[in-house]
């Protein structure tokens, strides 16, 4: 699957995207955060404070618990500040 | 023309936009339209007492588009409307200049001025756009207001 990062997640992480294939056990959008933040020192950096992270899966905002199974993106990004 | 017809407009882009020819644009020959309400967010100069030399806004392309559709399309829904226009520029902006724009058309004046409020509401704490900050002391990401968050909380439909 793709993820997409925004913001100061994105600067954190380093990327703006990338596809990973995490495994099977990873479920939810609460068990990629914590997979990725074990991934590296920049992942975990910028998944520090899980509670303030935003998640969307293929366009549409989702709470923590969402089901990954069959997302095309996901993405991570900061509280939305725009208008 | 039936009085039901409600024309959405939604565009990002880095260009400026001209709020008499977009208003011009919804209102076109129609004569069922009776308000227009026109709100616009302009970069200010300065936050909490210090001075802001630039704005960069950045939005997640795709959803940005389709999170405004669906709030234009509960706004449309919850409110008999005669048109939307919402315009939000992304890039780099200076104080002064214009950041977005919504229009919404009705017979009567209550109905636009609501769903305006409605739309921006949404628009601050749902759509997926992220301001940066210049200002002498460096740069730095605009933290989102708990007030922006209490203003949408309340059109909430219990």
């Amino acid at each position: 699957m793709k993820v997409k990062y925004f913001a100061w997640v994105r600067e954190r992480v380093g990327k703006a995207e990338e596809t990973i294939e995490p495994p099977a056990t990873v479920r939810t959008v609460e068990d990629l955060i914590a997979w990725l933040s074990g991934q590296s020192e920049a992942y975990a950096y910028a998944f520090e404070k899980p509670k303030v992270i935003r998640a969307a899966i293929d366009h549409a905002h989702v709470k923590s618990d969402a089901a990954i199974a069959g997302a095309r993106e996901i993405a991570f990004f900061p509280p939305m500040t725009g208008g | 023309m039936p009085v039901t017809t409600c024309p959405v407009t939604i565009r990002i882009q880095q260009d400026d936009f001209d709020i008499a020819r977009e208003i011009a644009v919804l209102t076109g020959n129609r004569t069922d339209i009776g308000a227009v309400v026109s709100f616009s967010g302009i970069c200010r100069g300065d936050e909490d007492s210090a001075k802001i030399a630039a704005l960069s806004l950045e939005h997640y392309p795709g959803m940005a588009e389709e999170e405004i559709r669906r709030h234009a399309d509960e706004a449309t829904s919850r409110w008999p409307l005669n048109g939307v226009t919402v315009i939000h520029r992304v890039g780099r902006f200076m104080p002064g200049q214009n950041i977005v724009l919504v229009l919404t058309a009705s017979q009567h004046r209550q109905v636009a001025f609501q769903a305006a409020e409605f739309l921006m509401d949404y628009l601050k704490t749902n759509a997926p756009f992220w301001k940066k900050e210049e200002s002498a002391t460096g740069t730095g990401w605009v933290e989102a207001q708990a007030r922006d968050d209490e203003a949408a909380a309340r059109w909430a439909r219990r």
